[in-house]
């Protein structure tokens, strides 16, 4: 028997990560509550467990809570993995271990709403490419996690540079369906069950465009046209519909989850028309688009985006690479905002992910280049509640706010500055990088005895 | 009237592009000046005949020339960006494989080919660098059916048809990892073509080429020619620690040899030895993930401990439309942000500054004339609304030889049309 076979309900998981917040049970409740019920039973399950962390106060800095909200000298109260409390200079601190954090900026953990570290990680040799199952357009019967590599070292340098506490990982762009995504706390474990968010939803990774047609038309089989990528989608969710669980079919208890509300869908898709298509198309069999990624051209659609509240998981800048990625524009997130939209920074790239504060700071600038102001606290947001709420986390992470885990990033500086870096990362209250102590930062199995071992990096 | 015409920054923007260099001073303006200096406040650019006159502390500029006036209102001054090694007008977009052009897989020749015959001016991403504030940068092609890329070239970023600036400058060979492959399978099959080439090479600049006989064709021995004599710096891709000791090793060899270090994620590791031998480096600045089995020791604060040893370096590297040229003062800004950052080694900003200006110059064999305000200096600059590091900055005017550039494009036009999704009387189309 499994010994970790559990019912995982999505509001059950709440009120279990609540069982370990001591007396802050209370406040977890209204989190617990509003996340959406249902009652699929997630094989693999979380064996994630926090560690342990000292009651800490951040006192003194300017405090981005990831809502919207910004509060200067502000306190921060982490107790037991949670957020006990977020105010000014008026709130009690007896009790906690104070960090004078004067002149320094404090804001939740960031999240990444799309990477593929794991599946895709260094060293970059064929062996370790874990992310496309490009054998088939359709495949949603794959699941990342069971590719995901917890050695892979690029989930160290988005800890320590990047700040990142939650991420989702995909599988690639390949196949129109390619798979399950999986969300990870980004806290190092010797297997990927012990990194998977507690009750994190499945994802059901789709992609439009260029390359499924590439792919598969280069192999000589449909789809190699987008009216072909249309019509394998169309019929493999009518298909997907006719489904009633007797015999059971992996492919099609993914697709049923998405139909029943239970898996969010994230499109990859360039293109504004395109984009409008596969609304229709989620219209035409019943579920909803979370989130389309990449999207470099959402700003040509922003209306149409809100009405159907749909966030764009955007590059800053990112352009001109590919023919569907002709149209980017760096205003694209300001535009978004502009029309009420709802805009995520993500990455996409391991590299890019040590950097999600800076791609958003550029995102910003660049509107305001076009006279769109947009507040500083509303750009973490990109980069902390509005990813978090789009992975149907946001209830436990993304902000600031009593109740909700102690995922915190104290930055060196305004981190919508190129010049800021994370210099304490907390998840679920406990310190795990720490760059005033040499020791504190995780160095993958890969990296031990080679060159650089537990170097800065 | 004074003959000082004193006019506001903004309303030189307004201003069409001249076709011809103007005359002008800025003043009240925050210069950096790209040499490795700390930019300095309330100072003064002079521009006569589209070259820098004076640069520097408005004490040391002496009477103004008689000539336009610009009060930049603390707004910051810098040569344009150099970028070293980027396929700037080789694609339009790297994914159409027939708007690109920076590898020619089934060419019969290598080093013979020469980037500079591919350049479109009128690229797209010649125009965003440019709005980006890159003036200047190296291209080359990547290797494609052999180690040898071809020869490099240097562009402008003008609005203007005249792109190449300088042929044939530098070759570029693959080492490493991708020079193994390309070679027929290993890191010795790769020095052994290495090897041979220069062989060939060499008894072609001494006129004994025996033809048939070789291996190059006469095209690439010719070109190789200029390598083994010195003629032309030979710029080699390289990672790994060993791998680098092997090609400063290559001197022994082949004394003439002017050779430039391109990628060099491990170079930290044998800083002392590239300094030692006085050769130097252009470096994807912010590698540090082992991407592949070479560069298992790459560190962000690789530029930082290289420099620190006595390297002179360079960021380059950065191409196509995802972390291009223009990305390169953000790139530059995080190596300043290093040297806040405990037990990392990174830059100050007038280092950061200079590597993306002055120092890739002088790589590039132009230096005290591209990448730096300083009399005599080509009059490229670049005024910013803020700091050019800082990620919210970025240029409002562009001049390239004194000549001030339309920053409009492709994306500016898209975002003027979308700024508003009205069609209540036309289709955006009409929109232009």
């Amino acid at each position: 028997m499994p010994l970790h076979r559990v019912l995982a309900l999505l509001g059950g998981a709440a009120a279990l990560a609540a069982c370990s917040t001591g007396g802050t049970g209370g406040e977890v409740k209204s989190a617990a509550s509003s996340a959406p019920a249902s009652k699929v039973e997630v094989p693999y399950p979380s064996s994630y467990r926090p560690y342990p962390g000292a009651p800490t106060a951040l006192v003194g800095a300017t405090v981005y809570d990831g809502a919207g909200g910004r509060i200067e000298r502000g306190t921060v109260l982490l107790r037991d993995g949670k957020v006990v409390a977020v105010g000014d200079a008026s709130l009690s601190t007896e009790g906690y271990t104070r960090i004078d954090a004067t002149g320094k900026f404090v804001t939740p953990g960031v999240i990444d709403i799309h990477s593929h570290l794991g599946d895709y990680p260094t060293p970059s040799v064929d062996a370790h490419s874990d992310g496309n199952e490009a054998t088939s357009p359709a495949t949603p019967e794959v699941w990342a996690e069971h590719s995901v590599w917890p050695q892979d070292p690029g989930f160290t340098r988005a800890l320590a540079n990047g700040g990142v506490t939650s991420l989702q990982i995909l599988p690639g762009s390949a196949n129109l369906f390619g798979g399950r995504t999986v969300t990870l706390k980004n806290v190092p474990a010797r297997t990927v069950q012990g990194m998977k968010f507690p009750g994190a939803p499945h994802g059901l990774k789709m992609a439009c465009g260029e390359n499924p047609k590439r792919v598969y038309g280069g192999k000589g089989r449909m789809p190699s046209t987008r009216m072909g990528n249309f019509a394998v989608n169309r019929q493999t969710w009518i298909d997907a519909k006719d489904y009633d669980g007797k015999k059971r079919n992996l492919a099609k208890e993914t697709l049923k989850g998405v139909l029943d509300g239970d898996i969010l869908v994230h499109n990859h898709c360039y293109r504004a028309d395109e984009m409008a298509l596969v609304l229709d198309m989620a219209r035409e069999f019943g579920y909803k688009v979370t989130a389309f990624h990449h999207a470099v051209e959402s700003y040509k659609i922003g209306d149409l985006l809100r009405e159907s509240d749909v966030c764009s998981a955007i590059w800053a800048d990112w352009y001109g690479f590919k023919m569907e990625s002709y149209d980017g524009i760096p205003e694209n997130g300001a535009l978004l905002y502009q029309a009420g939209a709802c805009v995520v920074i993500h990455s996409d790239d391991e590299n890019g992910i040590q950097r999600l504060n800076q791609e958003a700071a550029k995102a910003q600038a660049a509107g305001k280049r076009a006279g769109i102001m947009i507040p500083d606290a509303e750009v973490i947001r990109w980069i902390t509640l509005n990813p978090a709420k789009a992975m149907g986390i946001g209830e436990q992470t993304g902000s600031l706010a009593p109740g909700k885990m102690a995922d915190v990033v104290l930055w060196n500086g305004n981190p919508l500055s190129v010049y800021a870096r994370p210099e304490k990362v907390w998840i679920d209250g406990a310190l795990l990088f720490d760059a005033t102590d040499p020791k504190r930062r995780p160095v993958s199995d890969f990296e031990l005895g080679q060159p650089g071992e537990g170097d800065v990096k | 009237m004074s003959r000082f015409a004193l006019l506001a920054a903004a309303a030189l923007v307004a201003f069409a592009a001249p076709a011809v260099a103007q005359d002008f001073v800025m003043v009240n303006a925050t210069v950096a000046t790209g040499d490795g200096s700390a930019p300095i406040a309330d100072g003064v650019v002079v521009v006569d005949a589209g070259k820098v006159v004076y640069a520097g502390p408005r004490a040391g500029a002496g009477s103004l020339p008689a000539t336009a006036v610009y009060d930049l209102g603390g707004k910051w001054i810098t040569p344009g960006v150099f970028m070293a090694v980027t396929d700037l007008g080789l694609a339009d977009v790297e994914g159409v494989a027939d708007s690109n052009d920076t590898r020619s897989t089934r060419s019969r020749f290598s080093a013979a080919l020469d980037a500079s015959v591919a350049v479109n001016y009128a690229s797209q991403h010649v125009a965003v660098s440019r709005a980006g504030g890159v003036t200047r940068a190296t291209i080359v092609t990547s290797p494609g059916g052999a180690i040898f890329a071809g020869q490099g070239a240097l562009i402008d970023t003008g609005a203007d048809k005249d792109a190449v600036v300088a042929t044939r400058m530098f070759q570029m060979v693959t080492l490493g990892e991708a020079g193994a492959r390309i070679a027929g399978g290993s890191r010795v099959a790769a020095y052994a073509e290495l090897a041979n080439a220069l062989r060939e090479a060499g008894e072609f600049a001494a006129g004994r080429w025996r033809g048939e006989g070789n291996l190059l064709t006469r095209a690439d021995a010719e070109a190789l020619g200029q390598v083994v004599t010195g003629a032309q710096p030979l710029y080699v891709q390289v990672e790994r620690a060993a791998d680098i000791r092997a090609v400063l090793g290559l001197r022994q060899q082949y004394p003439k040899l002017r050779l430039v270090l391109v990628g060099v994620s491990e170079g930290w590791i044998v800083a002392r030895e590239i300094a030692a031998a006085g050769v130097p480096v252009i470096a994807d600045p912010l590698e540090n993930l082992p991407a592949s089995f070479e560069q298992l020791g790459a560190t962000h604060s690789n530029v930082g401990r290289m420099a620190a040893a006595g390297v002179k370096v360079a960021l380059g590297g950065l191409s196509g439309g995802i972390t291009g040229p223009r990305t390169a003062p953000q790139f530059a800004g995080n190596l300043v942000a290093l040297s806040r950052v405990p037990g990392a080694t990174g830059l100050t900003w007038g280092q950061a500054f200079a590597s993306i200006s002055s120092v890739p110059a002088e790589i590039s064999g132009f230096g005290g004339r591209y990448g730096v305000l300083k009399a005599g200096a080509v009059a490229d600059l670049v005024v910013w609304d803020g700091d050019p590091l800082e990620v919210s900055s970025a240029p409002v005017q562009v001049f390239i030889d004194g000549i001030e550039q339309p920053l409009d494009n492709h994306q500016t036009r898209l975002r003027e049309r979308y700024r508003d999704l009205d069609e209540s009387a036309l289709p955006k189309a009409y929109d232009w």
